[in-house]
């Protein structure tokens, strides 16, 4: 039994009319990379342009008024999906942006900013970070001289928390990590890094670009301090992200980007910083795509974020038993339902993920494959790469039995 | 099945019983290639006797439409000139760009022109590619005429 109607709601996405190679229907496996769009948010983009588009907080003309009204009721809607206040959003471009925005803000401090980083500061992220979430950190480390150092993963793709308190030091300023791993589908406990962290002084930065799109998401129950998501996994368009940080630290930081839109007042050699967010949007935003995210966690919000997570539940757990009855073939992470989100990566024997993917993709199928930009994390669980699936709301059982009977034909293709 | 066009059989026989893949010692010059998009990697050692090619090895990981392209390449280099063996190189290089409006020359390109079908397929033309640029790489290493 599953909460959402699908077959109705697919319905509202054009791309699943697409004939694919073979002649198959589409069976989109691949949210976990982007999330297809459906025609309420298309009509949001297209709307705005053809009515309202002008450049936000500038122009006395009525367009203008329009377009900014349009922008800031989309910040509401973001601040709103996450249970945070409206000055606590800033849109990026997308949820890389969103996590350099703050690895490079807190570069830029000086000595007398809570966010200074020397060499005696240290920071930690882990074993399970896409490159977004790793990358960003491990140069700000370099920058600044800090120590980098990480929470290992265990042979079951949990975090290994076992020695928080030593991975977690009192000189510990940043813990980067990720809500829930874009490979393993394993949702991370936040409550004891969050508390640790807070208990050094160390600021919590949380990558949910796989949990945000999935889940109800409270930015206060959570604790954490920052909060990265990209829109276009949420099905709204690429293009833009979202920043999320508690009001407090947003005042006390430096600016990333510098430009129009982010100052108070400029003279030819000195400038002053408008109020968060605007300090953090340099240049003219992307409004049409931040009206689209709006209509897309707008279509989230009035399915429900609870029905989602339950028939996603459902689904992973029905593609986990499907899975476990497949020979030679072996789930990559958590093989439970607790605490796991719907992306499934798996490895065929005898089969590269690149081949798994183009067979599968004769049957409609598409899926991700290679080290999901996350090349430290493949090394530990020692593999070359996997075939990943992940689920959405447009996703049944149909589409596990395809995916299912696709990885057969994969074995029966290969001879393994 | 249109899968069948990329998955040649001699593909995936050299995919399962790839030559030469096994390093040889003192190579003239050795390189390691990747693949940035996808993981795949390749190490190739070449021994040139004069201007030519006296063995070309290799160890790696990959798919397989790299790994029987590798192995496919080390077959065909092995006793060619160096000018000759690139301008090989060249011609598998514009088999690969042709989107599938070529065949390929099966007199100087032999096995390998059962990768045409690869050509088709824009994600998989980087895979085919892999050994071979690292093989040109080598050369051009060994030859001196690389002046990065």
């Amino acid at each position: 039994m599953t909460n959402l109607d699908v077959a109705l709601l697919k319905k509202d996405f054009p791309i699943f009319t697409k004939v694919m190679r073979g002649g198959s229907r589409l069976v989109y496996l691949d949210s976990g990379a982007t999330a297809q769009k459906p025609i309420q948010v298309l009509d949001a983009e297209r709307e705005f342009y053809e009515k309202h588009n002008a450049a936000v907080h500038r122009g006395a003309h009525l367009l203008a008024e329009e377009a900014s009204e349009l922008y800031e009721g989309a910040r509401s809607t973001v601040a709103q999906f996450l249970g945070a206040t409206d000055d606590e959003i800033i849109f990026t471009k997308s949820a890389t942006e969103s996590l350099n925005l703050v690895a490079y803000s807190f570069g830029n401090s000086d000595s007398s900013n809570r966010f200074y980083l020397d060499s005696s500061s240290s920071i930690v992220i882990s074993e399970m970070e896409h490159h977004a979430n790793l990358i960003p950190w491990q140069q700000l480390a370099k920058r600044t001289g800090a120590s980098l150092s990480w929470f290992p993963v265990t042979e079951d793709g949990r975090l290994d928390l076992s020695n928080l308190e030593e991975v977690i030091k009192p000189d510990v300023k940043v813990v980067a990590i990720t809500h829930q791993s874009n490979v393993l589908g394993t949702i991370n406990p936040l409550d004891a890094i969050v508390k640790r962290a807070h208990e050094v002084g160390a600021v919590v930065v949380l990558d949910a670009c796989q949990s945000v799109p999935h889940f109800a998401i409270d930015v206060k129950s959570l604790g954490v301090d920052f909060l990265a998501f990209s829109g276009h996994k949420a099905l709204g368009p690429t293009g833009v992200g979202v920043l999320w940080g508690k009001a407090e630290h947003l005042r006390e930081m430096e600016p990333f980007l510098t430009g129009g839109s982010m100052i108070e007042s400029v003279t030819m050699t000195e400038a002053t910083w408008a109020p968060a967010p605007r300090k953090f949007e340099a240049g003219v935003p992307n409004m049409a795509q931040a009206v689209g995210l709006a209509a897309a966690l707008k279509y989230l919000t009035a399915l429900g974020m609870d029905k989602i997570e339950s028939h996603e539940r459902e689904l992973t757990e029905y593609a986990l038993k499907k899975f476990s009855e497949l020979d030679r073939v072996e789930v990559i992470g958590p093989k439970n339902i607790e605490m796991r989100g719907a992306v499934l990566s798996f490895t065929v024997e005898g089969a590269h993920p690149h081949d798994v993917g183009q067979v599968l993709d004769q049957y409609g199928i598409a899926v991700r494959t290679g080290h999901h930009c996350a090349w430290p994390l493949m090394r530990k669980m020692h593999v070359v790469g996997t075939t990943r699936a992940s689920f959405y709301i447009y996703n049944d059982h149909a589409d596990v039995d395809a995916l299912v009977d696709g990885v057969r034909q994969v074995q029966k293709y290969f001879k393994v | 099945m249109e899968l069948d066009s990329l998955y040649q059989e001699v593909i995936l026989d050299h995919y399962k019983n790839p030559a030469h893949k096994k390093l040889s010692a003192n190579p003239t010059v050795s390189v390691h290639h990747v693949n940035p998009s996808c993981g795949d990697e390749i190490t190739l050692n070449l021994i040139l006797d004069g201007s030519k090619v006296k063995d070309v090895s290799w160890d790696g990981v990959g798919c397989s439409i790299s790994q029987a392209s590798t192995s496919i390449m080390t077959d065909l280099m092995i006793g060619k000139e160096v000018p000759e063996a690139l301008s090989v190189v060249d011609e598998f290089t514009e088999l690969m760009q042709s989107k599938g409006t070529l065949n390929g020359n099966e007199e100087t390109l032999d096995d390998a022109v059962a990768l045409a079908g690869v050509s088709k397929f824009p994600a998989r033309v980087k895979c085919a590619l892999l050994g071979w640029m690292a093989f040109k790489d080598a050369s051009l290493q060994a030859t001196g005429k690389n002046e990065g």
